[in-house]
């Protein structure tokens, strides 16, 4: 692996000469001449791993957005993935549930293992992959309907409820586990779009986990909510890592060291370091992973 | 000279500059308003005697002898309907005058009354058989029968005009002495088709016409315009056959609509034989006409629905399929309504391509359905319009008015629509 991201990444490198990013690069390539060069820093493969990517690449149209990034998702962990705007963190995550499948001239390569299942192999059907891996979206998106039919809408899409209580149940709890039930339970067939912005992110976190996913995956969840919200968010996706295996994309360096049990540094593509959080933070082991966070750029 | 002096210079000219411009802006609404204004104006005055007819009212004698029946004859439908009721009339016209005895003059003379007023005055004696029956001493029915259109036209204007000969105004003016003459509401004017006879004539057909045709319109190019948009928006791969086919939708919007109706004509009159000036090609051809303008307004109600709720559908499992039926177009619908509700004002208006297709042709009969001859609101009234008779000029513009009614009651639920409907998230 370490000759091939050689080439690609001096390449990549090579081919945006933009006047800061050259910097970073020139750092970059001096910094990994010095320390074990081009091999991602840390502990990005495990054993028995919930989420198992190798050698993840991922182009629009011509251009390179991912660079040959293994990572591997434990069980019931919070993974943060972090870095600076357009380091290919989202376009990562969005891979792991195949939502780049809707971009026409989006192309991904690599390997893919959920639970040791290939999800890119022709058996896997996208709809039932979505299931089994939610997401939540950097924006609240609730449907213009009624709470209640907002998050019923992924068991009745997927026929998970045969009666009318059933439904009700897997609602009323599904709600109850994002935190909510309690503000909303009396307006339950008023429109989701009514509620405040931090309401409506844990109404869709609500109904992502109304389908009962594996694994969910949130893009800079609470990067539109005001700090009351997000902190009720973060303790949320602490709750939720009982039952649920999270891949959160943040841009809040504190947001990522108090949510998570991991931490993924991405630069311009590529990993950079993977590792606890708290040793990305107090202690990190690349030198653009210190820059990042101890906000050189980002 | 400072910086705060030059700009300060320089203010009164920017002002003034503003102040004019201002008022070029309002000088131009001006004029388009007034403009609106004399032209609705102009219809409305032409249209009003329209609504009005003029009647005159006739001692109808109804003994068995002046109706030729003999004493024995039973009544009933054969017998009624052999009556001669222009007789009937010209009788009792001819005792309101009897001094009248000039073939010219009588003939002037009978000319008062409608020709369609035989008609009306035997229906009315089948509806009522009772009165021929009846056993008072001398049946006599008095009865309001149509004017002549020349007569109406001359009673409801006051002005003279040259097919009222100076006989028929004096006959005129001692039946306003002996209150025979009147006007009143013009319901023929709604419950009758075209005719040769102004005082006759009614737009129920050309109404109906334009609803079979509209309907035609409607359920062939709201499916297949949505059916297309949703195609081109959500499924069509992006290649240069899709922009190509994007590209000839949007000049098709721009194509003259009497090159619609050739085609029609060559189309689905000659080469797949379906009968002329019937509201199913007319159909055909607006709905080709409409297509583009419901594609686009389409295309963009769908553009418009924000990606963030394709992509919340998305990632809890629905297929793209599912999202663009639950979530998309329901939320494009408002758009859609809209787009197709002002595609079909402009079918309603439309006269050069149903030309084409012998929807102009001269039809009494109200069409019962899609495959009847008929003819539409427009068409109609380019067809009055090029009548002689003067009395056709107040149907023109009475039919205006009623085709303006009706596009605006549409634009107005397009409006509504849109209002009413359209969901913000």
């Amino acid at each position: 692996m370490s000759t091939n991201t050689t080439a690609t990444l001096s390449q990549s490198f090579r081919a945006k000469p933009n006047s800061m990013q050259e910097d970073i690069t020139n750092d970059a390539t001096s910094e990994s001449s010095e320390h074990s060069q081009h091999i991602t820093i840390g502990e990005n493969i495990l054993e028995n791993a919930k989420f198992t990517t190798r050698n993840v690449n991922v182009y629009y149209g011509e251009k390179q957005a991912i660079f040959d990034v293994s990572l591997d998702i434990d069980h019931n962990e919070v993974i943060a993935l972090i870095g600076p705007s357009g380091c290919g963190k989202s376009t990562y995550l969005r891979t792991l549930n195949r939502m780049n499948d809707t971009i026409s001239n989006c192309r991904v390569t690599g390997d893919f293992l959920l639970d040791n299942e290939d999800i890119y192999s022709k058996k896997m059907d996208p709809v039932l992959l979505r299931a089994r891996v939610g997401m939540v979206f950097q924006k609240p998106n609730p449907f213009p309907k009624s709470i209640y039919d907002n998050v019923a809408y992924g068991p009745r899409l997927h026929g998970l409820a045969r009666t009318n209580s059933e439904l009700d149940e897997i609602v009323i709890t599904s709600l109850e586990k994002a935190g909510l039930f309690k503000e909303v339970k009396d307006r339950l067939n008023e429109p989701g779009t009514g509620l405040s912005g931090g309401q409506q992110q844990r109404l869709c976190i609500a109904r992502t986990i109304a389908v009962s996913p594996e694994v969910i995956l949130m893009d800079e969840p609470a990067s539109a909510l005001d700090p009351i919200a997000t902190a009720i968010i973060e303790e949320l996706i602490d709750e939720l890592r009982e039952n649920f295996t999270i891949a959160i994309v943040t841009h809040s360096m504190q947001q990522a060291a108090r949510v998570s049990q991991r931490t993924a540094y991405f630069h311009l593509g590529k990993i950079i370091e993977v590792g606890e959080t708290s040793q990305i933070f107090t202690n990190p082991r690349h030198q653009l992973t210190e820059n990042y966070i101890t906000g050189k750029f980002g | 000279m400072n910086n705060t002096d030059i700009v300060k210079h320089g203010l009164k000219k920017r002002y003034a500059k503003e102040k004019r411009f201002q008022w070029y802006g309002r000088l131009a609404v001006l004029t388009g308003f007034v403009f609106l204004t004399l032209l609705l104006l102009d219809i409305i005055i032409k249209a009003m005697p329209a609504f009005q007819s003029t009647q005159i009212l006739l001692d109808i004698p109804l003994d068995r002898e002046t109706l030729e029946l003999s004493t024995d004859a039973t009544i009933n439908k054969d017998t009624l309907s052999a009556i001669n009721y222009d007789g009937l009339i010209k009788k009792s016209l001819s005792q309101l005058y009897p001094q009248v005895s000039k073939r010219n003059d009588r003939k002037q003379l009978y000319k008062l009354v409608s020709s369609g007023a035989e008609f009306s005055l035997r229906e009315y004696i089948m509806k009522n058989p009772e009165l021929i029956s009846s056993n008072s001493e001398i049946p006599v029915l008095s009865i309001w029968l149509k004017a002549d259109d020349d007569i109406d036209t001359f009673y409801k204007l006051q002005t003279k005009i040259s097919r009222v000969s100076d006989r028929q105004v004096e006959f005129i003016d001692s039946l306003i002495q002996q209150q025979r003459i009147r006007t009143s509401f013009n319901t023929t004017f709604f419950t009758a088709s075209d005719s040769r006879e102004p005082e006759q004539a009614g737009i129920k057909g050309a109404l109906l016409g334009s609803f079979w045709t509209l309907l035609v319109t409607l359920l062939i190019s709201l499916p297949v315009g949505i059916g297309a948009a949703v195609y081109l928006e959500e499924f069509a791969p992006q290649n240069k056959i899709t922009d190509f086919i994007e590209i000839n939708i949007n000049n098709l919007a721009a194509v003259p609509s009497i090159v619609f109706g050739l085609l029609g004509l060559s189309v689905f009159i000659n080469f797949f034989g379906m009968p002329r000036s019937v509201p199913l090609v007319g159909g055909l051809v607006l709905s080709l006409m409409t297509l583009p303008t419901i594609i686009i307004s389409s295309r963009a109600a769908i553009k418009s629905v924000p990606p963030s709720i394709k992509e919340a559908a998305l990632g809890i499992g629905a297929s793209h399929m599912q999202t663009v039926f639950h979530h998309v177009l329901p939320l494009a619908m408002p758009g859609i309504l809209t787009g197709t509700i002002i595609g079909m004002a402009q079918a309603l208006g439309e006269t050069a391509p149903l030309l084409m297709i012998g929807m102009v042709a001269f039809i009494v009969d109200v069409p019962g359905g899609v495959v009847d001859s008929a003819t539409v609101l427009p068409v109609q009234i380019y067809l009055w319009s090029d009548s002689p008779e003067r009395a056709f000029t107040a149907l023109t513009a009475a039919t205006i008015l009623v085709l303006l009614a009706f596009l605006a009651i549409m634009n107005t639920l397009a409006i509504f629509l849109r209002k009413h409907f359209e969901r913000r998230w």
